[in-house]
């Protein structure tokens, strides 16, 4: 039985904000169904109570100081943007051009 | 069919603190774009958050305000979704472990008080400003990263009323922790609304929808009047309530369709790797708990039972700290509670809305409007002279006593000089004394206007009447 | 004979006697990358100018101030993943082909305090992800042992200009053997050091709870010399440690008596070449006639490791990954429609196969539904592979074993399979889990190839990593042979 399907790579692709195409869609899903078939085995192990390990430091409330700085320069900011006008950076609209 | 109408608000609110929350700019609202923003903020490639100590405290804060059980383990997560005012395409934000929950507030709306349970409380990131133009948008990243907190309130909210008393005793105890300015205007303060309805007697809730863009605690209530209105109609009709998010407009009181919702949005939340977990001890929150001031509903007992007020100028003069805090001002410069609670809601009041100012944006002091009280009780000056005095102290400050004296506005409480004033104007009216004779009352009004004239309105009003009175049976 | 076969002591000794300037380290530099680079192509960006302009002031301050730091002048090759202000950064990505980083890493910052020069910025797989260099979106680093074969990955770059000598050595960054890997494919010196040692603050993440900075070099001896400079608690990372950084080269003392080491069956097992085996028994020969001692144990999880590990790794990297969308820096697709259309073709545009490909692993092992089975599922499993290293060495001052199962294999030899090319990793990714530190040192030759010998040891005592590595390192000829180029 396959993990995961053509529609689901889709899906998956449009979350992750990919353009794909049938054939990208058929070659993904061949290949994360290998991987998430491997990935599987790891259902060999019972893990009821062991705590998931999101850090592997001991360390905890590491916080700073409210102590502002100055921002940086506007030049700054939009020197490596694609597009800029009136000091902002300059994207399509959700609808498109004609909106 | 009779329905119930089912509200749950979701209000965000902005934390004044200096720097943002996960990185050293400016939180500083009204800056030129752009102006206010690091590397960490635009969500450069390789940059870390580190988080702002006063904004988990100011959350904290708020979450203990808000009668919430302050979390002993929280911690953040990634929310994940694309959007131009979302730098890093996910926004730090807190899912299973907030810094706070199981809290309430209590409302009176309509003449019933009501508890309002507030789910949870938690920190976040605020994202960018997008300015729309014609097939473009123009991202302003000097909001990202700003604190936020979050608050979720339970359904428990039944009419648009409740959701607006809810709104104004949400904002004025958040306000009275001093965490936000709470200012609906410049967004410090952002409300979405939920709302259903169902047949009375039915447990289960029906199909919600989400109005956006509610930019005043009015446009809530109207907005959720409107909502209710027609999803009432569109059941009525048979027909069914789709779950999707609704616009307010506000040019025509309707609500109007944004999108549906396809299923919940998938965001992917994982615990952010690159923050730890914070741990907050007994210590640290009796620490926070201490610096929480005197909250309005406290007050308005304390205003009542000591100082002998209404309920009502109680509940009035608390609504907002400032002038809570500036009536008490006002009470310990010496003056009568009642009369400084009656010139506050009233003169002050009154100036304030015409001229759509905030307490702090006028001259006028706590010690001036005592001092202009001190001397309407002791007789120095009339309540007619008082209201040019007032004027003088909100426009220009100052203290009253000198503006008094220095104007010439001390009111004539002498006997000798008052008979002389009004012997020389029974001589320039014999007119008016006939008419006075032939029982005619109104010439004694007209007589106190003239001699209120002649002083400049300076006149002690008690003294000219009884005066006048005397003089005229001797004429 | 090569400036660069000195060690940085030596370097620094004939710094102040005068009889070497900057300038001359920075020219054998440019004069080797003019010789080799067209065989090895290790570089992505040169800072030619700016590099000779440093040497030049260098010069002048040395000749002003007799006494400088140990790292003064030495020439540096950096990973292009680690941010570098005002010199392009591409992570070997269509996507961030022309960005020009607007600040520069922690450790860069510190790399400059210690008067280092950096030469340029070195290929590696596409944001990391890879053990071949194959996926840089540029050009195909190649093993100067074996211009047909693949340095390793992801730091390829950073592991084959130390080896062919166009710099003096090199930082790379490691989420599961992306230093040490490339350096047992190239015969060098190469340090992950414990997660927090070294701050994260302008390493373009990639798997933010894995990520870690550490150094390639010719010796053991350089490599602590180089990981003092760039360690220590980063008010800009929340992760890096509060600990104290120890004098690493004092650890060098050449004594392994009573050293107790632990070799893990798994980690000779099924998966694992027959040379890289032998290598691993002969080196744990070496050690036991310095006085060490070892014993087999068990780290029952390991295999498990890899799978754990794509999950993970995948899943923080889809987040990571997100803010590549074409509105702020970086590659934009030229004609876009919308704003989901320019997020859809700048990203299918700008990324390669490998990366779409964990992107999509990722946002799935993430998505509603899957995440317990899959994301919250790894991360247990992760706390069973930490839980297995902490037994161990409790009872044992360090786990050795080998760094990759085989030598360097062909390019193209493994493209086709994502699979198989993971399996590269198996003996490198547990430890990036468990957040323990972890050397490769060259411990052989495999038909002309390199072979490495892993060390492994404790949180935060890579001190005692260097006392083995060095003392094997100068029990052994190894680290002396260098590839005919």
């Amino acid at each position: 039985m396959s993990r995961i399907s053509n529609d689901q790579v889709k899906h998956v692709a449009n979350l992750a904000r990919l353009a794909i195409t049938e054939e990208e869609a058929e070659k993904f899903t061949k290949q994360l169904d290998a991987i998430i078939t491997f990935a599987e085995q790891l259902n060999e192990l019972d893990t009821e109570n062991v705590e998931p390990t999101y850090h592997v430091l001991d360390m905890k409330n590491v916080l700073r100081e409210d102590i502002p700085q100055k921002g940086l320069p506007r030049e700054e900011v939009l020197k490596n943007a694609p597009e800029h006008q009136d000091g902002q950076i300059k994207v399509p609209n959700i609808m498109g051009k004609e909106d | 069919m009779e329905f119930e109408t089912v509200i749950g608000l979701e209000v965000h609110v902005e934390l004044k603190t200096d720097s943002k929350i996960f990185s050293a700019s400016p939180n500083q609202f009204g800056d030129e774009p752009n102006t206010n923003t690091s590397v960490i903020d635009l969500g450069y490639p390789g940059v870390l958050p580190v988080l702002n100590k006063k904004a988990v405290e100011f959350g904290m804060k708020a979450a203990m305000a808000l009668n919430c059980e302050v979390a002993s383990h929280t911690k953040f997560d990634r929310k994940n979704y694309f959007y131009p005012d979302n730098p890093k395409a996910y926004q730090i934000s807190q899912f299973d472990k907030p810094i706070g929950e199981h809290g309430w507030i209590e409302i009176e709306v309509n003449g019933y008080t009501k508890r309002i349970g507030i789910t949870r409380i938690h920190l976040e990131e605020d994202a960018g400003k997008l300015n729309h133009g014609k097939g473009y948008s123009l991202c302003d990243y000097n909001r990202q990263g700003t604190p936020l907190v979050e608050i979720v309130s339970e359904p428990d909210i039944r009419t648009p009323d409740e959701a607006y008393a809810y709104l104004e005793k949400l904002k004025s105890i958040v306000q009275y922790t001093g965490v936000s300015d709470c200012k609906m205007e410049e967004g410090s303060l952002r409300c979405d609304a939920n709302i259903s309805i169902r047949p009375v007697g039915q447990e289960e809730f029906g199909t919600k929808t989400e109005l956006k863009n509610l930019n005043s605690f009015n446009f809530v209530r109207k907005g959720l009047e409107y909502e209710e209105k027609r999803q009432k109609e569109v059941v009525s009709a048979g027909g069914v309530i789709e779950q999707e998010t609704r616009r307010f407009d506000e040019a025509t009181g309707a609500t109007l369709l944004m999108r549906v919702k396809e299923g919940s949005d998938d965001y992917r939340y994982f615990p952010e790797p690159d923050l730890l977990d914070i741990f907050i001890d007994e210590d640290w929150k009796a620490r926070i708990r201490a610096e929480i001031p005197e909250l309005p509903d406290e007050r308005q007992k304390r205003y009542v039972e000591e100082l002998g007020l209404p309920v009502y100028d109680a509940k009035v003069l608390t609504m907002t700290k400032e002038m809570a805090d500036f009536f008490e001002a006002t009470v310990g410069g010496g003056s009568d509670a009642k009369l400084a609670s009656n010139w506050i809601m009233g003169d002050v009041s009154a100036y304030l809305n015409a001229e759509s100012k905030e307490l702090d944006q006028v001259a006028l002091t706590p010690e001036g409007l005592a001092g202009m009280i001190k001397l309407l009780e002791n007789g120095t000056i009339s309540s007619k002279i008082a209201k040019t005095v007032f004027k003088e102290l909100i426009e220009n400050g100052g203290d009253a006593e000198k503006i008094v004296k220095e104007k010439g506005l001390v009111q004539i409480s002498d006997k000798g000089t008052l008979l002389k004033i009004i012997s020389e104007v029974l001589d320039a009216n014999p007119k008016s004394i006939e008419d006075f004779k032939a029982g005619k009352n109104k010439a004694v009004g007209f007589l106190v206007g003239q001699l209120m004239k002649a002083t400049k309105g300076q006149a002690n009003p008690q003294l000219v009447n009884q005066l006048l009175q005397q003089e005229l049976q001797k004429r | 004979m090569s400036l660069f076969d000195y060690k940085v002591s030596d370097l620094h000794e004939l710094l102040h006697k005068k009889e070497l300037k900057v300038t001359d380290l920075v020219e054998e530099s440019y004069k080797r990358i003019g010789q080799v680079e067209d065989k090895v192509q290790a570089f992505l960006t040169l800072d030619e100018e700016q590099a000779r302009q440093s040497a030049k002031l260098l010069d002048e301050k040395l000749a002003a101030d007799s006494q400088k730091g140990l790292l003064f002048g030495m020439p540096i090759g950096v990973k292009d993943n680690i941010v570098t202000k005002g010199l392009r950064t591409t992570c070997a990505s269509k996507i961030l082909e022309n960005f020009d980083p607007i600040y520069d890493a922690t450790v860069v910052q510190k790399l400059q305090q210690a008067e280092t020069v950096i030469i340029g910025k070195l290929n590696m797989d596409e944001f990391a992800m890879g053990s071949s260099n194959e996926n840089s979106a540029f050009k195909k680093t190649r093993n100067p042992w074996d211009l047909n074969r693949v340095p390793g990955g992801s730091s390829g770059g950073s592991a084959a200009s130390v080896a062919a000598g166009e710099v003096l050595f090199s930082l790379g960054s490691d989420t599961g053997g992306s230093i040490r890997q490339p350096a047992s494919f190239c015969g060098v010196v190469g340090m992950k050091p414990t997660y927090g040692r070294v701050s994260r603050f302008g390493l373009v993440a990639f798997a933010s709870s894995l990520d870690q900075i550490g150094p390639i070099t010719r010796t053991v001896e350089d490599n602590a010399f180089l990981l003092q400079a760039i360690s220590g608690l980063d008010p800009m990372d929340s992760t890096s440690a509060n600990v104290d950084v120890p004098n690493f080269a004092a650890a060098l003392t050449g004594d392994v008596k009573g050293l107790k080491i632990a070799v893990p069956k798994e980690y000779l097992g099924e998966g694992v070449g027959e040379a890289a085996r032998q290598s691993v028994l002969a080196a744990l020969k070496v050690l036991e006639g310095l006085g060490a001692v070892w014993e087999e144990v068990s780290l029952p999880h390991s295999k498990y490791a890899l799978a754990a590990y794509y999950l993970l790794s995948s899943s923080e990297a889809s987040a990571n990954l997100a803010r590549f969308d074409g509105v702020r820096y970086g590659y934009r697709t030229p004609d876009a429609e919308s704003l989901i259309d320019l997020y859809k073709k700048t990203r299918a545009e700008g990324f390669g196969d490998e990366v779409k490909r964990r992107i999509m692993l990722g946002t799935f092992a993430l998505s509603s539904g899957y995440y317990d089975a899959y994301y919250k599922k790894a991360q247990q499993v992760r706390t069973l592979i930490k839980r297995d290293f902490e037994d161990v060495l409790a009872k044992y001052d360090v786990i050795v074993g080998p760094t990759a199962p085989t030598p360097a294999f062909k390019i193209g030899e493994n493209i086709e399979d994502p699979l198989t090319m993971y399996a590269n990793d198996i003996l490198t990714i547990p430890l990036n889990l468990a957040g323990l530190p972890g050397i490769s040192v060259p411990c052989g030759l495999d038909g002309g190839l390199p072979l490495g010998l892993q060390i492994i040891g404790k949180y935060f005592d890579e001190a005692t990593i260097y006392r083995a590595a060095h003392a094997f390192e100068q029990a052994t000829d190894f680290h002396k042979q260098k590839p005919e180029l």
